[in-house]
């Protein structure tokens, strides 16, 4: 029995250990770690000679203003990039589906924001938002409008990294979307054609519903990979200027950690954050009723 | 007539998203083209007065540049190797078997993407400052390893979802070995789907900033985003040198995209993965 077990089934197991025994290593551990870690009052003072301390972290969490603020503009940065992602995204994909010239070439250079390195694309834009030298204001001026304090007025300092992740995040939705473009059969516009069904008509009833299989995970996965976004955020607003008012969870998490070194605090409100979006994301694929394409 | 105006139109909109998007990219290039003394220009010009190469010559000879960009090397190559290697294998074992712990093995992949940077970089971080072992590039390679796999495997998975079995049976009717079957027939069919699985863990592994400005402490061992990251740390200083160092670090990726675009759509497989 035993043995038999193991000739069925030794070559899957074989090829997955080393994948595993990474992922167990560097991932289940941390994890579980975090989780002693969040009932802990460790800190940099407290690093070794650390004690159980119970829930008191999840209660203070809960009962402080910053979880809700911040929390609401984490919902306020997810929403619109996805929003703007699949409008420019698919639109895109859209136009460059049909015949023209040059299409090659028009694809190439759309992909250059997904190809330049992230924190690079971020620092460019931190650069071009700018007050007195930055491009945006520059050009803002040049049409005799007026320049925004991009960076140090806490109205703004959500649009500006808001701005430089649609810049950079399009281009994997459109790819995604031309993907799902190509595999429509022709003849079913030819059908539409002869229905006499316009454009708009054929969006609706052919296209958008024959993408949707292949845009519900990248929607998925483009959330996620959004929400815990720390990179963009982090590094346009300079870690969260002015005065940590322009905070995502993440990165609010991450100064927590890193900069006041509170380390229980930072692993607690890290398992907050997983639920929430462990939550959305069951609740999205569930009700896409998709859920076969990713799991 | 109408045909040629709507072509005209298409082409029109085409262009403006494409300036939109290049500018920026251009703007990198004009800064790093400026001379030492007009930093500070409110000039839109895409070429400069007195445009130099000062600030290349300053990054690549004056700077620890070559230094970063060995370290990053290092570590983007291995963990290019492990991720491409590790991925194909497990990407697999989920296509082709059924077997206990299949459904779970693969959720757990796809969950792991929804933690927060901080939930394991904090207990690592904490893990490795017991153990003193912060500050070293192998910690960096295991940890980018581990961030790249379950997106790679995903992809492997996919792809090979869409390679009939039939394939690898008549080769196995000849007398091969299920695993000889996949690397003489499946693996090399794979190649757009290993294409993208290379891609995706060279950027992650050349562009991650956050890990490792936690891992890496001693300069010697910067990488290129920490490096770059501390040039841009104050707008006023290097940003001249900062902007010609990050079109040195781009170059490569963006050649390395460009040559792997027409992969691109065909391996990025989501929707084809079937249950």
């Amino acid at each position: 029995m035993n043995s038999a077990f193991l000739r069925r089934y030794s070559l899957p197991y074989l090829f997955l250990a080393p994948a595993a025994a990474v992922m167990l290593l560097i991932v289940l551990y941390p994890f579980l770690y975090n989780i002693v870690i969040a009932f802990s009052n460790m800190s940099l003072y407290h690093l070794r000679d650390w004690k159980f301390i119970g829930l008191e972290h999840f209660r203070t969490i809960f009962a402080e203003p910053a979880l809700y603020r911040v929390f609401l503009k984490t919902v306020i940065w997810t929403g619109v990039n996805l929003v703007f992602h699949l409008l420019f995204g698919v639109g895109i994909a859209l136009i460059l589906n049909q015949q023209i010239r040059g299409r090659g070439v028009y694809r190439a250079l759309l992909i250059l924001p997904w190809a330049m390195p992230q924190y690079i694309t971020a620092l460019t834009w931190r650069g071009m938002f700018n007050f007195e030298y930055g491009a945006v204001n520059l050009i803002l001026r040049s049409f005799h409008l007026p320049a925004i304090p991009w960076l140090s007025d806490a109205n703004w300092s959500l649009a500006a990294p808001i701005i430089a992740n649609i810049w950079l995040g399009f281009p994997f939705i459109m790819v995604v979307a031309l993907g799902g473009l190509q595999s429509i059969p022709r003849e079913l516009y030819e059908a539409a054609d002869i229905d006499g069904a316009g454009w708009w008509v054929r969006l609706r009833r052919i296209t958008l519903p024959l993408i949707k299989p292949v845009l519900v995970p990248a929607v998925a996965l483009g959330t996620i990979w959004t929400f815990n976004n720390l990179n963009v955020l982090w590094l346009v607003t300079n870690g969260g200027e002015p005065a940590d008012k322009t905070h995502i969870l993440v990165t609010y998490v991450y100064k927590a950690a890193f900069h006041y070194y509170r380390y229980g605090y930072a692993a607690a409100f890290s398992i907050v954050i997983f639920l929430i979006l462990l939550v959305f994301v069951a609740w999205f694929l569930r009700a896409s009723r998709e859920r076969k394409g990713v799991a | 007539m109408r045909k040629s105006f709507r072509s005209a139109i298409t082409h029109l909109v085409l262009l403006l998203i494409v300036l939109a998007t290049v500018y920026p990219v251009s703007q990198v290039v004009t800064i790093s083209l400026r001379p030492g003394d007009r930093l500070y220009s409110t000039s839109l010009q895409p070429i400069p007065d007195g445009a130099t190469f000062e600030a290349y010559r300053i990054i690549l000879f004056e700077k620890e540049f070559l230094l970063w960009m060995r370290n990053s090397l290092l570590v983007a190559i291995t963990v290019t190797l492990l991720g491409v290697s590790l991925a194909s294998l497990a990407g697999y074992a989920f296509s082709r078997f059924r077997f206990p712990g299949r459904g779970v093995g693969m959720l757990s992949f796809l969950v792991t993407q929804m933690f927060p940077a901080t939930m394991l970089l904090l207990p690592l971080f904490v893990l490795l400052r017991r153990l003193g072992l912060v500050d070293s590039l192998p910690g960096l390679v295991v940890a980018y390893v581990a961030t790249a796999l379950p997106f790679c495997v995903w992809t492997m998975k996919g792809y090979y979802d869409s390679i009939p079995v039939e394939l690898e049976e008549a080769a196995m009717v000849d007398g091969t070995t299920r695993a000889e079957a996949f690397r003489r027939v499946t693996l090399p069919l794979s190649a757009p789907a290993l294409m993208i699985t290379a891609l995706f863990s060279f950027i992650t592994a050349w562009s991650e900033f956050i890990v490792a400005r936690v891992i890496i402490q001693s300069r010697e061992l910067n990488t290129l985003p920490l490096g770059l990251e501390s040039l841009a740390g104050t707008f006023q200083t290097e940003w001249a040198n900062y902007s010609a160092g990050a079109i040195l670090v781009s170059v490569p990726v963006l050649i390395l995209f460009l040559a792997l675009n027409r992969y691109l759509v065909a391996g990025l497989t989501l929707g084809g993965v079937k249950g």
